[in-house]
């Protein structure tokens, strides 16, 4: 039977918001995250008492400090993206510097008490999570300083996009690391 | 041909092939070594063969990507290559390196020498004055492309595959940091070994599939491009830091076990997206192209790069596992397949497509070339199965009953014999396929009269 290939497949012209490669990415580094608490979990089923021993060198209450910033920081972006507004974007990296503070107070007290990322495969995973994820924080907050500099609506709702993933990514962070295994 | 200058490729997929052909020799010959341990031991140690056979396959991939950027560069830039003769220099300095190589290792000449010793270091164990004249030919190659691509259109393809170009000859010069420490010579080393093979060689590939199929299915330029950006996003972001999985039991810090798992596990993607990529391209395409070879090596590239670099890679790739299977046959059966799938049928897809076209007549000779098509795959894969078995019952006998190396290399003799037998069938299917572009005037077989609708 010959076939009709003029006519577009099924979903063929479905329309992303925003740029294909910001979602490239964003699934990227949600898989690479969600990869890191998977294997966290993992070797913690095999550790439940060694993790909640590590566990309870960290402070949930300041972790949560951080965690109600940077959702902050989050609804700033957001509201810049609406309005196109360049002081709500700069106003959302800041408030991540804030962010970066609580975790700088946070690795400095365990850096204190001499533990590294070889003292015990929790904190292999809780330097690795939360370091690659503050060094997305670093990076978000330049990228907002750029778009909001340059105020091109494309590049804003992709730069915004990449802060909210950063913010998501906390929040999958947070509870597994800091509440679960205490 | 529409530009005169595509005619330097001619010269660079000879001496390409003519590598491939000592390389798939001097893998026969050591399939043999491994069957009777004693074999040319006095006139060609194996670590000599090895070397040659590994050495020849870089090489040759690499003299055949200079090929297809000087076959597709004037199309795509529209515009003559800068200069023809820098072109040719290149080649010569090229084949003076190849040769002297070669002497070296054979003859062991200025053993110790600084310069013209050779250095030991596995892959890159030429002398110091080979890796020099690589640095050069290699800066020849870059000003040349870039002059070229500067002056003219630039599209995806040419920035991929500048990009991808440029980022071989810089990472190459971490070659030349030989530190004395081990572990740290090993960590550099990745940065060439690795870097290579898991970053900018993805993106040469990209950018030569991405052609062959703007080429032969027609699709816009628009859908290739997207897809290549996506393809080569995904290859960089898993690649980079994919190199951790080399870096587990070398003395590097614990965490490499994980940086290296996770975003190894990822490397697959990128080769899945070239499947995909190649498959839809056809699908959608509406132009039906003579050079129906040329779409089978495309296709077969793309698909067994993805089982060789993505399945086979992914099989060995996670920590837990490796510590088990590392160096073990398991190694070996995905290094053949990836190179072959990913880099060999790659070069063999662009020579298929370019060839008629430098040679000036119609693809006369698909019959015979897509016969060496199955002939070297159905060859490789079956190597690929032996070794993947060898490797299993190695990695128990081995790593998880402690037996020695050398009594468990007795036990797995069987094995060794049935990978003799595929490497000829692949030997015989790499001097089919060099005789059909080379040789052949006209189709060996007639094509039958062409139907609409046949099955109506």
């Amino acid at each position: 039977m010959p076939q009709d290939r003029t006519a577009p497949a099924v979903g063929a012209d479905v329309q992303l918001p925003h740029d294909l490669m910001i979602w490239v990415l964003i699934v990227s580094e949600l898989l690479v995250f969600c990869a890191g608490l998977w294997g966290f979990s993992a070797v913690r089923i095999s550790d439940r008492a060694g993790f909640a021993d590590a566990a309870a060198y960290l402070h949930p209450l300041r972790a949560g400090l951080g965690t109600m910033i940077l959702v902050s920081s989050g609804a700033l972006a957001a509201v810049g993206a609406l309005r196109m507004q360049r002081r709500y974007l700069l106003g959302a990296a800041l408030v991540g510097a804030g962010f970066l503070m609580v975790k700088f107070y946070e690795w400095r007290d365990l850096a204190a008490a001499q533990i590294s990322t070889e003292t015990h495969p929790f904190f292999t995973f809780y330097y690795l999570l939360t370091g690659f994820h503050a060094a997305h924080v670093v990076a978000g907050m330049v990228i907002l300083a750029v778009v909001a500099a340059r105020r091109r609506p494309a590049e804003v709702d992709a730069g915004v996009a990449f802060w909210h993933m950063v913010d998501l990514v906390w929040v999958l962070l947070f509870p597994v690391i800091y509440l679960v295994s205490a | 041909m529409k530009y005169q200058t595509q005619k330097i490729a001619l010269a660079y997929f000879v001496v390409a092939m003519a590598l491939f052909a000592v390389q798939v020799t001097l893998g026969l010959v050591m399939g043999w070594i491994y069957v009777d341990g004693n074999f040319l031991t006095e006139i060609l140690p194996f670590n000599i063969a090895r070397m040659l056979h590994t050495n020849s396959l870089i090489v040759w991939l690499l003299v055949g990507f200079f090929g297809a950027a000087y076959y597709l560069i004037p199309e795509e830039s529209e515009r003559e290559i800068h200069s023809t003769k820098l072109a040719y220099l290149q080649l010569a300095i090229l084949v003076v390196g190849t040769v002297g190589v070669v002497l070296t290792y054979f003859f062991n000449l200025f053993e110790g020498n600084f310069l013209l010793g050779k250095e030991g270091r596995e892959f890159l164990e030429q002398p110091k004055w080979v890796k020099a004249g690589i640095v050069v030919a290699a800066l020849i190659f870059l000003y040349n492309i870039s002059m070229t691509v500067l002056k003219g259109r630039k599209t995806a393809i040419t920035n991929i595959m500048l990009l991808g170009l440029w980022g071989i000859a810089l990472l190459f010069l971490f070659a030349f940091y030989n530190p004395s420490n081990l572990a740290l010579d090993k960590q550099y080393w990745w940065y060439v070994v690795h870097l290579w093979v898991e970053g900018t060689w993805e993106l040469v590939m990209a950018g030569i599939l991405g052609f062959l199929m703007l080429k032969l299915t027609g699709v816009d330029r628009e859908v290739v491009e997207k897809w290549l950006y996506v393809i080569v996003a995904t290859a960089l972001f898993s690649g980079i830091l994919g190199t951790g999985h080399h870096y587990y039991w070398i003395g590097t810090p614990g965490y490499w076990q994980w940086i290296g798992s996770i975003f190894s596990a990822l490397e697959v993607v990128p080769f899945f997206g070239m499947m995909a990529f190649a498959f839809v391209m056809v699908w959608k395409g509406r132009r039906d192209h003579a050079n129906k070879a040329a779409l089978l090596w495309s296709l077969g590239c793309a698909t067994l790069a993805f089982f060789g670099a993505g399945v086979w890679g992914f099989l060995h790739t996670l920590h837990g596992i490796n510590y088990y299977t590392h160096g073990t046959q398991i190694t070996a059966a995905h290094g053949h397949l990836a190179f072959y799938g990913a880099y060999v049928a790659l070069n063999l897809a662009i020579i298929t497509y370019a060839m008629p076209v430098l040679r000036g007549r119609d693809p006369y000779n698909q019959v015979l070339n897509m016969a060496s098509f199955w002939l070297m795959s159905g060859g490789m894969l079956f190597m690929t199965f032996t070794l993947t078995f060898a490797g299993t019952v190695q990695t128990h006998l081995q790593r998880v009953n402690g037996e020695g190396f050398m009594d468990v290399q007795d036990q797995l003799w069987i094995f060794f014999v049935m990978r003799f037998g595929s490497g000829v069938a692949v030997v015989l299917g790499a001097i089919l396929f060099i005789y059909a572009v080379m040789v052949p005037r006209r189709e060996v077989i007639n094509p039958g009269p062409v139907v609409q609708d046949a099955a109506e």
